[in-house]
């Protein structure tokens, strides 16, 4: 690879031999869109090779991984289920990250929130009533705003670099909701197992789709989905986080607070979160566990990049990713494969996605030498 | 006396995955790079490491795929972030996501098995020694490279020319060009030893402090080693100080029981989390602690053409 100085505004190009990536005058929106979907493609193209260096004939592996799992009604309803914490979680961060604000800690505000909620559901597990349930999903949106509070108060106060912040309190919130389980909100009844008593019926989100699990939660979900688009396309504070993120120093002139941008990212993602958190320990979990989520937190992030941190775009993300992983459990019964699979994949699709958007503001372009030749003649 | 040269010594077990990991990334991190990916890095090593180690009843052999296998996943890192000129945060995100999954399929086989550790090397007449002789001259061999990877980076980065070069990078990418260097070869390079010594902290971990495989044996280490390298405000005198602390801070939770103190064990596991944002507040409280410490252009993607 070399560098040759095209002409004195400082303007380079990079000479990959005959291939020349070439900064476009504008983005391009078609690659926007195309991109996500390349990368779906390509990390398709990787499953099959991979399964095919394993041994399994690809054509019964791809219907076992992504058909055979949503084949029927149960099937559908599941999808749903796994999809509706990731869109959740993933418009909440997407508002953050829009402004440069990299919450990563949506993993612990997703197990403080399950924590808060369900320690009120513990709380009122002897007690009917229609309010109990509102009641508890406003605790984990308390809750995951409070754990979300910790990095945006060090980050505006202190400098504090928010993903290290807000990371750590990941494991802390893991750790927490451990001990609660192992000994203080133990079953009494329940043979030393660390887990919680089952939260009493009217705590529990009610069932949408007879005959599936699919829960409150997705309506919530697709409420918040609504909500995100609105905010983003209709709101002031929206505009402003917008430019935030594309444009430091522009908004800075436009006097557009940094501060309130990184607590309204933090606190918007913690919120988020932590009605996820609430909604799978009151939905298809039913009590507290040492752990409640198989990793959401993260998966969301990539969720959020793949639906190009768009409402609609995460709505579609959300469903693919809900469908990695009811895969990957597919393909350790079916195939006898590890389901830590969807963690392989996960990361290979937002390794390809990163990837194709070098094309939204790079273009390639075959040159040849007399080409080259041609376009140095033509400089001034 | 016996169980202070203990805690020290387990002390510098624990910081040594740490130093190894918190070192690399400073050295990518002067270059301008910032892989957030250090954890993915450090625990793909240490599968890679541990599974040839158990195939071919090699240690070395282990630890030399360790090497390879995290400046491999580093290099996915280069090519996403160098060449493709994707952010750096998703890309080192994307990476440790990636990591953590691949590490775990790969170590399914080997989550039973147990191997021998590293034998220590015992230097004549000097581990004779009271109390510095068990601290200093009998130690594993993984260790002492350790030692020597932290005099040879520091001799490197202030004391040769190649290593001004790469600090001039980090600081400014424009004049190192026009200088006639390549900016994106430089990088690669860092980028690539950063991820060999992250994949080198998995060994130490899976290999020597403890030789088992066991899935997210990382545990956030390679995270709090990218918290160290913002401690130290880039110096690798303070990696390694920053480094024994926490090793420090691990040990203690082991002993705090022992010591009669009841606090649940899964509220001591939190320390080194909690230290880690402790002191991040604590040397990022002051901006120009960190503004003048940065390599200034840490973390933009860079573009001959931008």
């Amino acid at each position: 690879m070399d560098y040759s100085r095209r002409n004195g505004n400082s303007r380079w190009s990079v000479n990959l031999a005959m291939l020349k990536i070439e900064p476009r005058p504008q983005p391009s929106r078609l690659m926007g869109y195309l991109s996500p979907l390349i990368a779906v493609g390509l990390t398709l193209v990787t499953g099959i090779i991979f399964s095919i260096l394993v041994g399994l004939n690809p054509l019964s592996a791809f219907y076992a991984f992504f058909i055979a799992p949503i084949d029927d009604l149960y099937g559908l309803g599941e999808l749903g289920v796994k999809a509706a914490p990731l869109m959740l979680i993933a418009v909440g961060l997407a508002i953050g990250f829009r402004s440069n604000v990299w919450n990563i800690g949506a993993e612990g505000q997703l197990t403080f929130g399950a924590i808060c909620g369900g320690g009120l559901a513990l709380y009122f597990y002897q007690v009917e009533g229609a309010w109990v349930m509102p009641l508890i999903i406003l605790a984990g949106a308390i809750g995951g705003m409070l754990w979300a509070s910790i990095p945006a108060f060090l980050r505006t106060r202190f400098n504090t670099n928010e993903i290290l912040v807000s990371l750590m309190l990941n494991y802390v919130a893991i750790f927490l909701l451990s001990y609660l389980v192992h000994d203080p909100w133990r079953d009494p009844d329940g043979f030393n197992f660390p887990e919680s008593r089952l939260f009493s019926d009217s705590a529990l989100l009610p069932i949408v789709l007879q005959g599936t699990r699919l829960h409150l939660g997705l309506v919530i979900a697709v409420i918040a989905v609504v909500l995100g688009w609105v905010f983003v396309r209709k709101s002031f504070v929206g505009y402003q986080m917008q430019v935030a993120g594309l444009a430091d120093l522009a908004a800075l002139y436009a006097g557009f607070k940094r501060k309130s941008m990184v607590w309204i990212g933090l606190l918007v993602g913690g919120a988020a979160a932590g009605v996820a958190g609430v909604c799978e320990v009151a939905g298809p979990i039913g009590q507290l566990l040492p752990s409640v989520s198989p990793g959401y937190g993260y998966a969301a992030i990539i969720v959020a990049f793949v639906g190009r941190l768009h409402p609609v775009g995460i709505l579609f993300a959300s469903l693919l990713m809900s469908l990695l992983y009811l895969g990957g459990e597919a393909a350790q019964m079916d195939l006898g494969l590890p389901s830590a699979i969807t963690g392989v994949f996960q990361g290979v699709l937002l390794f390809y996605l990163l990837a194709a958007d070098l094309f939204i503001n790079f273009k390639l372009k075959l040159t040849t030498p007399v080409a080259k030749a041609a376009a140095r003649e033509a400089l001034p | 006396m016996d169980t202070i040269v203990g805690i020290l010594l387990a002390t510098l077990g624990a910081g040594t995955p740490l130093v190894f990991a918190a070192l690399g990334e400073l050295v990518s991190e002067k270059s301008g790079v910032l892989n957030l990916g250090v954890e993915g890095m450090m625990i793909v090593g240490a599968v890679c490491g541990f599974a040839v180690a158990a195939e071919s009843g090699s240690l070395w052999l282990g630890v030399i795929t360790s090497i390879v296998a995290g400046a491999g996943t580093a290099l996915l890192f280069g090519v996403l972030t160098l060449t493709f000129q994707a952010n750096q945060v998703a890309a080192g995100l994307a990476l440790t996501i990636f990591g953590v999954g691949l590490s775990a399929y790969i170590g399914l086989d080997y989550t039973s098995v147990a191997l021998t550790g590293m034998a220590q090397i015992h230097i004549p007449l000097l581990s004779e020694l009271p109390i510095v002789g068990p601290l200093l001259f009998s130690l594993d061999p993984l260790l002492y490279l350790s030692f020597v990877c932290f005099a040879a980076i520091t001799y490197f980065l202030y004391r040769t020319k190649a290593g001004l070069l790469l600090r001039a990078v980090g600081e400014s990418p424009e004049s190192a060009l026009s200088l006639g260097y390549s900016v994106i070869a430089i990088r690669y390079m860092a980028v690539l030893f950063g991820g060999a010594m992250a994949g080198l902290g998995g060994a130490y971990l899976a290999l020597v402090y403890t030789p088992l495989w066991v899935e997210a044996m990382t545990a956030g280490r390679g995270w709090i080693a990218l918290a160290l390298v913002v401690f130290a405000t880039w110096r690798p005198a303070r990696v390694m100080i920053g480094a024994y602390l926490f090793g420090g801070v691990t040990i203690i939770q082991f002993h705090v029981q022992g010591f009669g103190v009841d606090i649940p064990s899964q509220l001591l596991s939190t320390l080194p989390y909690l230290a880690t944002i402790v002191v991040l507040v604590l040397i990022s409280r002051d901006i120009n602690t960190i503004r003048l410490n940065a390599p200034a252009s840490l973390g933009k993607a860079y573009h001959p053409s931008v």
